[in-house]
């Protein structure tokens, strides 16, 4: 039995094997809608969502099995004041497999450390959020057909934003990547996220001017900048518009440019920009039902 | 002073000056009812000054984990009046409940019963990472 707790718990080979096992479900959904009948995912938000939750849900239920959980802390006994593991503990009586979020970070390593079943990070504060950086591996090989040699565009709030942390650990171990990272001073890309850039000596630049590097992308991550990991709520309005991305931005930008961001959208895209076919963020949320249900597949152990 | 003084217990010998009351509270030495003693700004001929602690009682903790505070430290461990063993401490790969995370945003800044576990992460850097939120230890 093993748990993801963060990308990093995934080499290379299972990452490529998971994209593979998604596109065929993508190809072949038939034979695996019932792999996971009698199986049961626990689904526990301490912190709303609703793409993550959804989608692991949607993918159990495509997977033929049944979904269990809570959507928000304060519909659980956390609100009484339980800890991570007791709720845990009790849940594994009850589940067959548990996807979790959490607001705190690390609060998945608790659980993992406490579990009898597989658990799954489906977000911990600003820390990791392994599942949406597999999406975004998946949407990547699915638009441009490869995942190296790519100009991969990181843009907002890089400083708070764990999807972003993630991405560049993953991404960073193929070959030919290199990332152009941008944001406002403020919202600039931690000392520890750069580590295995600078381990793996992958090449990056960082501004603050999206529309100078625009022309060099093939992929532009857009991430939102998230009022809830703001202690200072003056901070957040400052920061909050840096970057809106405009139709007007995008005309020095390739033709096979791809855009993609996590979601939820504030302002930060336009939606001028949701026709143009170089938009994939709403496809990338269906990407993440497909390879969520790839992910269960591979943690319970179960073979198409 | 010299370890003979001692007849079971611990010297904490090459400490830098001024650091002997960091280690004193790093191990909770005003809880112990035996004798301790602080020498601070001894002669060193390798330091110059130097620190040392004498502690007339072995303690029940793992003294390589003052080699995150001080690598520069020798241990004299001292039985029946002799010392049996002399050694610097190793950082240790992981330490627990030694350091507390600061991150407000770490599970262990809600859940108190949460042990405080950091492990080494870079030992040319003497960095140490929560286990849990991964944020860089700091005393």
């Amino acid at each position: 039995m093993r748990h993801i707790t963060s990308i990093t718990d995934l080499s290379l080979t299972e990452i490529d094997q998971l994209i593979e096992t998604a596109q065929d479900i993508i190809e072949h959904p038939v034979k695996y809608r019932d792999l996971c009948r009698y199986k049961k995912l626990a689904t526990l938000f301490f912190e709303p969502s609703t793409r993550t939750r959804l989608s692991f849900e949607a993918a159990m239920y495509e997977l033929g099995g049944q979904v269990l959980g809570f959507s928000e802390a304060n519909s659980s006994s956390a609100a009484k004041g339980e800890s991570v593991a007791d709720t845990i503990r009790t849940v594994c009586c009850y589940a067959d497999i548990i996807a979790m979020r959490h607001p705190k970070e690390g609060a998945p390593t608790v659980a993992s450390q406490v579990a009898s079943v597989p658990i799954i990070n489906a977000g911990d504060g600003g820390h990791n959020h392994p599942t949406q950086t597999l999406t975004d591996l998946l949407t990547i090989k699915m638009e441009k057909g490869h995942l190296d040699n790519l100009t991969v565009g990181l843009c907002g709030d890089l400083k708070f934003g764990r999807t972003v942390h993630s991405l560049i650990t993953a991404m960073c171990r193929y070959p030919g990547i290199r990332f152009v990272l941008i944001s406002p001073e403020e919202l600039k890309v931690p000392s520890y996220v750069k580590i295995p850039l600078k381990e793996g000596q992958v090449p990056y630049s960082q501004t603050t001017d999206l529309m100078s590097v625009m022309p060099e992308l093939d992929i532009l991550y857009m991430t939102r900048v998230q009022r809830e990991r703001f202690f200072n709520e003056a901070d957040y309005i400052r920061l909050k518009d840096s970057y809106i991305l405009t139709p007007e931005k995008l005309q020095s930008a390739k033709d096979d440019l791809r855009i993609l961001h996590p979601l939820p959208r504030v302002n930060e895209i336009s939606t001028a920009i949701d026709a143009d076919p170089r938009a994939v963020y709403f496809k990338q949320a269906l990407y993440g039902k497909y390879i969520r249900m790839a992910l269960i597949l591979m943690l319970l152990e179960v073979k198409a | 002073m010299n370890i003979d003084s001692i007849n079971n217990g611990i010297v904490i010998d090459h400490i830098k000056a001024g650091q002997a009351m960091k280690i004193y509270d790093f191990l909770e030495l005003d809880k112990l009812d035996c004798a301790v003693a602080i020498i601070k700004n001894a002669t060193s001929n390798k330091q110059g000054k130097k620190d040392i602690i004498k502690i007339d009682s072995q303690l029940d903790v793992d003294l390589n984990a003052l080699g995150y505070i001080d690598p520069s430290i020798t241990i004299n461990i001292i039985v029946d009046g002799v010392r049996v063993k002399k050694y610097h401490p190793e950082l240790p790969l992981t330490i627990t409940n030694i350091i507390r995370c600061k991150n407000p945003r770490c599970i262990t800044s809600t859940e108190q019963e949460l042990p405080h576990v950091f492990k080494l992460t870079n030992r040319e850097k003497d960095e140490y990472r929560c286990i849990y939120c991964e944020s860089r230890a700091s005393i």
